[in-house]
């Protein structure tokens, strides 16, 4: 079985400061981590590849030539190959231009031998769009299941997968055929602890690097800056709350007294509570 | 397959960097090893790069490497709790390429210095701990990590694991760090427009200040406190002795806000907006807290070896000369095709005691005892030196005499004759 996870190298998104003067937002300095959605994928391929010996894991990203750490983390959890779509012509790609390179590039990777699998996170903690897994299935014209919890098994024979899907009102138990696109929830599992000489692996691993040409794009103009009709009109840093904290003085410390100030307090700032409480009891 | 190389070097700090590099530059097989995420994302210091150490190993690091600020100005305060008195040294002589000192922000310099690692052919492997040293007999011969599989073998393993070296400790190189040998510093990185710094410090282009302060903002610890000047920041930290602390139960950060908040400082932050904060540990033991530095199959680099001047708020400096020294000592002893037995390494120590290091460090042995001992360098001295300077500067119809009678009793009072006399003797031998 031949299983290609598609991971994106983010900025931590948790240490991205707002520039006070101009506000911009200032990656100087965050670090880039890999996308967290997309370890669930990645963990979830690798237990596939544990449970069935002999399939073979492809981590594949498209980024700049920095994005090869994202990747070399990839294999030092225990990926078989990892290729990296870079090129100048992919500056400024929005959802509907990545999809369309890394398609190209699944397709390639096909060549080489078939896929049956493709895992995506759910989405990026830097677009947060969910946009580029569907993408890619449209694209190579596969089954997709989006959102999915958990994998509850798979039959090679019969070509057959049960995923648990979550929605708005539960959790769907989905039957598909392969090949199939995955995209994959939050803590659906835990990333393994990498072996040593996987992390020598990861450390010497010639990473495979291709630009359009070895991606196999056709048409250029659907790449880039030219092929993303998305337009970023502006950035910008909502202003902070201004929520004043506010100290109540007690008469007595015991806590009856002190219930009863707040609730005064409550019901003079929230006229409307006395009643609907009162309506309910 | 067990992975066998020629040197092990444990720690992504200035001095494992140094290590590393010299060694995969002189084509050694080289592995480093860092717990932390990436090389860096442990490291913490004020931070100021002294060119000197570096160009001697890197001598075209100006180059490419990420440097904020040269320094132009020192400026030296003693503080009472409304004022200071300082003095201030600035040279356009400091303005004469190539430059002596830079101001530096450790989380992009890291990376660089890790890159010149790396392209100089060394193997770095992040995110792994080394939990112990395996040995024959008595004899290093790999390391032990925390990951399956994880038992890595060398011909010499290089400890640069820092302050709080708990391979070293392990091991039983290291004796468990007294808490008079370890300052405890901790720093924040204000944001500030690129003109508003060039303003306030009386600077341009990539010119640079430092400030360097002592007296009652450390609240009668013994310790120091400092502001540089980045390009679009300002690095404003505070460092006291952690015996001090622990007697005071001061917390580190009430005592940096404390600092923040002296009439003279806070304008200078003014208007800034905090993007970082860290704390350290600073190895301050000085000459005689120094640990054995090496042995059979072993050696021991930068913090987790003592190398810091504290008088001289030198530290990556030691550092990085301690690593490359360390790398060249095995490079020659390859070279010779001799075995890295404690007898042979012992050239490291060696070539150290010949060193500005060593020489450094025993120039100032007695400090940490005289300072230890006697508080009121921290706290009577500024405070007395603050007072005679408003008493000569307020104008209001005394007569100089008399104020300058007032000022000797004031001294007096405070601390006897014999007192003053001995604390500059002490002062005088501390330096001498």
């Amino acid at each position: 079985m031949h299983i290609v996870v598609c991971i994106k190298q983010v900025p931590d998104s948790a240490q991205i400061r707002v520039h006070p003067v101009t506000n911009t937002i200032m990656r100087q300095g965050v670090p880039a981590i890999v996308n967290p959605y997309d370890l669930y994928s990645l963990e979830e391929a690798l237990r596939l590849k544990d449970q069935f010996p002999g399939s073979r894991v492809t981590v594949l990203s498209m980024g700049p030539p920095q994005a090869e750490t994202a990747l070399r983390k990839a294999i030092s959890f225990g990926a078989d190959e990892a290729i990296l779509v870079t090129d100048r012509a992919f500056a400024g790609s929005d959802t509907l231009a990545t999809s369309y390179a890394l398609a190209s590039a699944i397709r390639q990777i096909q060549q080489d031998m078939p896929v049956d699998l493709v895992f995506a996170g759910k989405q990026t903690i830097d677009g947060d769009t969910a946009q580029v897994g569907p993408g890619i299935a449209k694209r190579l014209d596969m089954r997709l299941l989006t959102y999915v919890s958990r994998v509850d098994s798979l039959d090679l024979e019969r070509r057959e997968i049960v995923v648990q899907r979550r929605s708005e009102g539960g959790v769907q138990v989905l039957k598909s055929r392969l090949p199939v696109l995955i995209t994959m929830l939050e803590g659906t599992n835990e990333m393994r602890f990498a072996t040593m000489p996987n992390m020598f692996r990861a450390a010497r691993y010639p990473l495979k690097v291709w630009d359009k040409d070895a991606a196999g794009i056709e048409d250029v103009s659907k790449t880039g800056l030219k092929g993303s009709p998305t337009i970023v009109s502006k950035v910008f840093a909502p202003t902070p709350k201004t929520v004043k904290a506010e100290i109540i003085d007690t008469e007595s410390n015991n806590p009856k007294d002190i219930a009863v100030t707040l609730l005064a307090k409550l019901f003079t700032r929230h006229p409307n509570l006395q009643a609907e409480i009162g309506k309910r009891s | 397959m067990d992975e066998k190389f020629d040197a092990i070097v444990v720690g992504a700090g200035p001095s494992g960097n140094a290590a590393a590099y010299t060694m995969a530059k002189a084509g050694l097989k080289v592995l480093q090893l860092e717990r932390g995420e990436y090389p860096g994302s442990k490291n913490v210091q004020g931070a100021i790069l002294y060119s000197d150490a570096l160009e001697r190993i890197i001598p075209d690091f100006r180059e490419d490497a990420p440097l904020e600020r040269h320094l132009i100005e020192q400026r030296m305060w003693v503080l009472d709790d409304e004022s200071y008195v300082g003095s201030n040294y600035r040279s356009d002589e400091f303005n004469k390429p190539p430059y002596n000192r830079y101001t530096i922000i450790r989380a992009q310099f890291d990376k660089w210095f890790s890159q010149k690692v790396r392209e100089a052919g060394a193997l770095i492997i992040c995110e792994t701990t080394v939990t112990d040293l395996i040995m024959d007999r008595t004899r290093v011969i790999g390391v032990r990590t925390d990951r399956e599989g994880g038992s890595i073998y060398a011909d010499v393993v290089i400890l640069a694991d820092g302050v709080n070296s708990l391979l070293a400790k392990k091991a039983g190189f290291h004796p468990e760090l007294h808490p008079k040998d370890v300052a405890l510093a901790v720093k924040e990185i204000h944001f500030l427009p690129q003109e508003t710094i060039e303003q306030r410090f009386n600077v341009g282009g990539d010119e640079g200040v430092v400030i360097e302060m002592a007296g009652k903002i450390t609240q009668g610890m013994v310790g120091t406190g400092f502001l540089y000047t980045n390009k679009e920041s300002l690095t404003i930290g505070v460092g006291c002795m952690l015996s001090d602390f622990k007697q005071q139960g001061t917390s580190p950060y009430a005592l940096l806000e404390q600092m923040k908040s002296h009439p003279s400082i806070k304008p200078l932050l003014a208007g800034g907006e905090m993007k970082e904060y860290t704390a350290h540990l600073i190895p301050e033991g000085g000459y005689n807290a120094v640990p054995q530095i090496y042995g059979e199959g072993w050696l021991i680099v930068g913090d987790s070896g003592m190398f810091v001047n504290a008088v001289h708020r030198e530290g990556s400096n030691l550092a990085m000369t301690t690593g490359r020294v360390a790398g060249e000592t095995v490079i020659e002893l390859a070279a010779r095709k001799k075995p890295m037995s404690a007898a042979n390494l012992a050239l490291y120590r060696k070539t150290l005691d010949d060193s500005f290091v060593m020489k450094d460090l025993k120039k100032y042995r007695n400090m940490p005892e005289i300072l230890h001992g006697n508080h009121q360098f921290f706290t009577t001295y500024p405070e007395l030196v603050n007072r005679a300077m408003h008493t000569m500067l307020t104008v209001d119809g005394i007569d100089k005499k008399t104020k300058e009678r007032e000022v000797r009793q004031d001294f007096r009072k405070k601390r006897s004759l014999f007192g003053l006399m001995g604390d500059a003797f002490k002062m005088w031998r501390a330096f001498e």
